[in-house]
């Protein structure tokens, strides 16, 4: 096979991917609001997502924000501009770092489980049974799973951002001496209400990316326990791209939206 | 009544239902035996709508299904119940919750009322006492019991059966076959069985087909087909492994060293 060939392949597998994605993510939104409306389904997803992701995704969070701090005050200090390393934290957390890093460790941690979960039932036969019992699979399975992930993920990355500054505070006080008041001012002062609303805007697309690729994977597995670790690998690989992808569109957007 | 004509369907090329026809009238009984792989799964999911067939016709209660859209195949759906191979219980659900599905998805019934008609449900395929276990923890056997009792609770007029008795011991096996007998008698209920027991076939069915190549090579009533001369439901029947459909696969089966 010729690469010409291979190339076409490869780009017409992508088109329809996408297309997939693209009207499963369609009827997911239509039957958000087509009844019957069971809350229960949404309540069991938006706790194993939101408190049952919270405690890693504040660790990495916190740890993030030290980081920050301290490979700031590599340069900063040479030019004794270490008073202004709480604004780069603050800023570059809220904006970025914050909603990307709990993206990605929801699309690891959840996204991964969804398509597992979901994959298994596909191959047990059982959405085969929902759909014999006159129940819409994506009604039931994806609607709940997306509408807990667009919810959540912002929750989540609003505590990321409190708790990444938090490990700057950690850093800034204790090693640089800079003081508590100070720090709180500068990160406050630096921070603009649009720096936080880009950011849990983004999350909120970030979390339809987790929700419709885990549930496609999921509901597309051929085979058995093979085909379920194959799309579950996918899954979040998949996610992961799409998140940084897009990302980078809604920065690019921003960026030109609010400097022009 | 079912009735499927010319109905065909292609996997990968292989022609797997090949212009099948069959009639199941109400309150039959019929049982639909064959090698694995000659389709009769095929032929239950594509009536409940989970296939959808590359040509032919599958009528339900006069109604042609095969052109429906998803929305309109659901009301049809809701007065068919399908017994899964697997079982296909819900594992994020308990037994009750299982059985009790239909009933709290569609119907708005108070909860003492859906507890007494789960555990009802339960009673008939001879399980109690189970309904907070989780699917996982029973046994292969049990779960598919538990599939029928999920298929009861909602009062069918037809039921698909894949392998009912397939993993259950003799007894059960036998009690689930008295209760697809009472469930003809009593309530009229019409039944496809595909199963390999050829003793639960004879007893069940008020007529067998047997499929071979996409389609039916013989339908006719349990005497009928326990004393055919045709030669391929004789090796079937008789579960002999030498004969015409083992020659005709080209299938030698190896002896021990």
């Amino acid at each position: 096979m010729s690469i010409l060939t291979q190339s076409g392949n490869i780009v017409v597998r992508w088109v329809y991917w996408i297309g997939e994605l693209t009207i499963l993510w369609w009827q997911t939104l239509s039957l958000i609001f087509t009844p019957p409306f069971k809350g229960n389904r949404f309540l069991v997803q938006a706790k194993r997502i939101g408190p049952g992701s919270f405690l890693i995704s504040a660790l990495v969070a916190f740890f993030v924000g030290m980081i920050i701090a301290l490979q700031m005050a590599y340069q900063m200090v040479k030019l004794s501009a270490e008073i202004y390393i709480p604004n780069v934290v603050g800023v570059s957390l809220t904006r970025e770092l914050a909603p990307v890093l709990t993206a990605l460790i929801v699309a690891g941690r959840i996204g991964a489980g969804i398509t597992a979960e979901i994959g298994s039932m596909t191959v047990t036969e059982q959405v085969d049974a929902l759909r014999a019992f006159a129940v819409n699979p994506i009604k039931y399975l994806v609607v709940p799973r997306f509408l807990a992930l667009i919810i959540m993920l912002p929750i989540l990355t609003i505590f990321a951002d409190l708790i990444g500054i938090m490990g700057g505070f950690v850093i800034c006080v204790y090693k640089l001496s800079i003081s508590p008041s100070m720090y709180m001012t500068m990160v406050i002062d630096s921070l603009a209400v649009k720096d936080i609303a880009t950011g849990l805007i983004k999350t909120i697309f970030f979390g339809m990316i987790i929700a419709v690729v885990g549930c496609h994977q999921g509901l597309t597995v051929k085979g058995g326990a093979d085909g379920v670790g194959k799309a579950t690998t996918v899954s979040v690989v998949q996610s992961f791209i799409m998140i940084i992808i897009t990302d980078c569109i809604f920065t690019t957007m921003f960026y030109f939206i609010f400097n022009s | 009544m079912i009735e499927i004509k010319n109905l065909s369907k292609t996997f990968d090329k292989a022609n797997i239902l090949n212009n099948l026809d069959l009639t199941v009238k109400t309150a039959e009984t019929k049982v639909v035996i064959g090698r694995s792989g000659v389709g009769k799964s095929v032929l239950l999911k594509s009536i409940v709508g989970l296939m959808k067939p590359d040509s032919g016709s599958i009528k339900i209660n006069g109604v042609e299904v095969t052109n429906l859209s998803e929305k309109a195949y659901n009301k049809v759906r809701g007065e068919i119940g399908m017994v899964f191979q697997g079982g296909a219980l819900f594992d994020s659900l308990t037994v009750a919750e299982n059985v009790a599905f239909v009933l709290n998805e569609f119907m708005n019934l108070d909860k003492k009322t859906v507890e007494d008609r789960v555990v009802d449900a339960l009673a008939m395929v001879g399980l109690k006492g189970i309904e907070s276990m989780s699917p996982s923890k029973l046994s292969g056997g049990m779960r598919k019991r538990v599939s029928l009792a999920r298929v009861l609770c909602m009062e069918p007029q037809i039921i698909l059966y894949d392998e009912p008795t397939s993993e259950v011991d003799p007894i059960t096996a036998d009690a689930l076959n008295n209760l697809i007998i009472e469930l003809r008698d009593k309530l009229k209920v019409t039944s496809i069985v595909v199963t390999h027991d050829m003793n639960a076939a004879f007893k069940i069915a008020d007529s067998i087909a047997m499929f071979y190549h996409g389609h039916v090579i013989a339908d006719g009533t349990p005497d009928e087909i326990r004393n055919t001369t045709h030669p391929v439901v004789k090796q079937f029947i008789h579960g002999e492994a030498h004969g015409p459909i083992t020659e005709d696969e080209n299938l030698v089966f190896g002896h021990v060293k």
